[in-house]
């Protein structure tokens, strides 16, 4: 996860980065809580995919596939919105 | 070409000279002159460039920034709280290594509102990452501000001239111009690494630095302000030698045997070479420095042309109502330590709000620092000259 570091002398002038650089920027090491997806409850209502910010959602075939935990910065967003009924995402303690 | 121009006519017409890219600006008094002038250029379609009035000056330097990071060869002109206006981007342009260039007028800031000179709003700035240049006439402002363009390119580091207000954006004096295409051929192209506008190779500008890269991203711009230096001196040799007007870092007058000198900057130091005449005509060895690059502040050239004094009067056109005086003395005061001279020094605050200054008030002046240097003694170091009190 943790990436080289450049010494001051080896950076471009001024502050100019290369565009999408939010690509390579992991958030995931924010995170102090972490969500847990069902795969057997899920419905593919994909309510969490729309609320997650983080575009965290990992979507294959149409369906949800699982959670980018290289970005998740575990919100719990996408917990609490997820169906009462449903409850397919649960938020648990991270553990580093 | 001989002519009489008043400062700001003089800055102006550097600024034609140059035909920047883009000029955004907005006028204030005294420096209103430059940018209407630039206007009528503009107008006459004697420059080619794309000239934005903005609605204020932080989106004057706002326009500057972005048409800098574009690629442009970019100008604008203010003075006083125009100046306090950009401060918040006056960091931007430094920290993205944007060589804009402010013509700039000294004038006082508010409060109490004034409109004449002391050089309180460049100094307010002076921690902002550009080069500020102060001059002492009309023909170096006009020289100057064409130079501040070829080292601010070269640095990558955005420069502020100034003039001081009134005496003299406002007074006429003889000046040569140079010729219309002399201008361009000294200054050649701004070449560019990355363009704003270049779709092909995006790039993020300013993007959001945090705890990881934000320290050495700042330590490379120390290292800019370091390096810059050299670059001035060998720009003013390369203008020089083709225009036959040479410029120093530090401008020493009569220095070589004095036992006192008067520091000082702007348009005192014209002021202060006159005094120093009439002082020497009398027998008096005294000499006078003048700080026309003052950020990045020159330490070596500043040592150098101090060390042989025994009394310096350092002269403040502003007050960092820090208690401890003027900018020009705690700066030279912070060199002198631990360089081994330890001249005696008094600081003399003046001409706050654009109360005179005459050549018998620094013969004055002289007269006390001599009997400093005979008495080897400072009663007080800081003292505010001409105020009724």
């Amino acid at each position: 996860m943790r990436r080289q570091l450049k010494k001051w002398q080896e950076l471009p002038l001024g502050l100019t980065l290369e565009a999408g650089s939010s690509k390579i920027f992991e958030t995931g090491d924010w995170r102090s809580d972490k969500p847990i997806w069902d795969e057997d409850k899920c419905t593919n209502c994909m309510i969490c995919w729309i609320y997650c910010p983080d575009s965290a959602i990992l979507i294959k075939d149409g369906k949800v596939s699982g959670i980018d935990y290289r970005y998740c910065k575990g919100c719990g967003i996408c917990a609490e919105e997820c169906p009462p009924k449903v409850k397919a995402i649960k938020m648990v303690r991270e553990e580093k | 070409m001989i002519v009489a121009r008043t400062g700001n006519e003089a800055m102006a017409e550097a600024m034609r000279q140059i035909n920047p890219d883009v000029v955004a600006a907005y006028p204030i008094t005294p420096a209103t002159e430059v940018v209407q002038l630039f206007s009528t250029f503009v107008h006459d379609g004697k420059v080619t460039t794309e000239f934005v009035p903005a609605e204020s000056e932080h989106s004057a330097i706002s326009a500057c920034v972005g048409a800098s990071a574009a690629g442009a060869r970019v100008m604008t002109s203010t003075s006083s709280q125009g100046l306090a206006l950009m401060h918040e981007i006056l960091f931007i342009a430094s920290g993205l290594r944007l060589p804009i260039v402010i013509c700039f007028v000294n004038r006082a800031l508010s409060s109490p509102i004034n409109i004449h000179c002391d050089h309180s709003d460049s100094l307010a700035s002076r921690d902002s990452g550009w080069l500020q240049i102060f001059t002492e006439n009309t023909q170096e402002a006009y020289d100057t501000s064409i130079i501040a363009v070829k080292i601010a390119e070269r640095a990558l580091v955005p420069a502020l001239v100034t003039t001081d207000g009134f005496i003299l954006s406002h007074g006429m004096e003889r000046i040569e111009l140079l010729d219309d295409d002399a201008v361009p051929g000294f200054l050649g192209e701004r070449k560019v690494a990355n363009s704003l506008l270049d779709v092909d190779n995006p790039l993020t500008y300013g993007p959001l630095d945090l705890q990881d890269y934000f320290y050495e991203h700042k330590r490379s711009q120390i290292e800019a302000m370091d390096t810059v230096l050299p670059i001035i001196e060998s720009v003013h040799k390369e203008f020089g030698e083709r225009f036959g007007r040479y410029y120093p870092v530090v401008d020493e007058y009569e220095t070589e045997d004095a036992d006192i000198l008067v520091l000082a900057m702007g348009s005192t130091g014209g002021t202060g070479k006159v005094a120093v005449d009439r002082m020497r005509a009398k027998g008096k060895k005294v000499g006078l420095v003048r700080a026309r690059v003052y950020r990045p502040f020159p330490a070596a050239h500043m040592l150098k042309a101090v060390a042989r004094a025994k009394v310096v009067g350092v002269l403040d056109r502003a007050d960092t109502l820090s208690t401890r005086g003027g900018h020009l003395y705690n700066d030279l005061r912070s060199i002198l330590y631990g360089s081994g001279k330890q001249p005696l020094l008094k600081n003399y605050v003046y001409g706050l709000g654009g109360r005179d200054i005459s050549i018998e008030d620094i013969e004055s002046i002289f007269d006390e620092l001599i009997s400093i240097g005979k008495s080897n003694k400072v009663d007080r170091d800081i003292v505010y000259y001409g105020v009724r009190e």
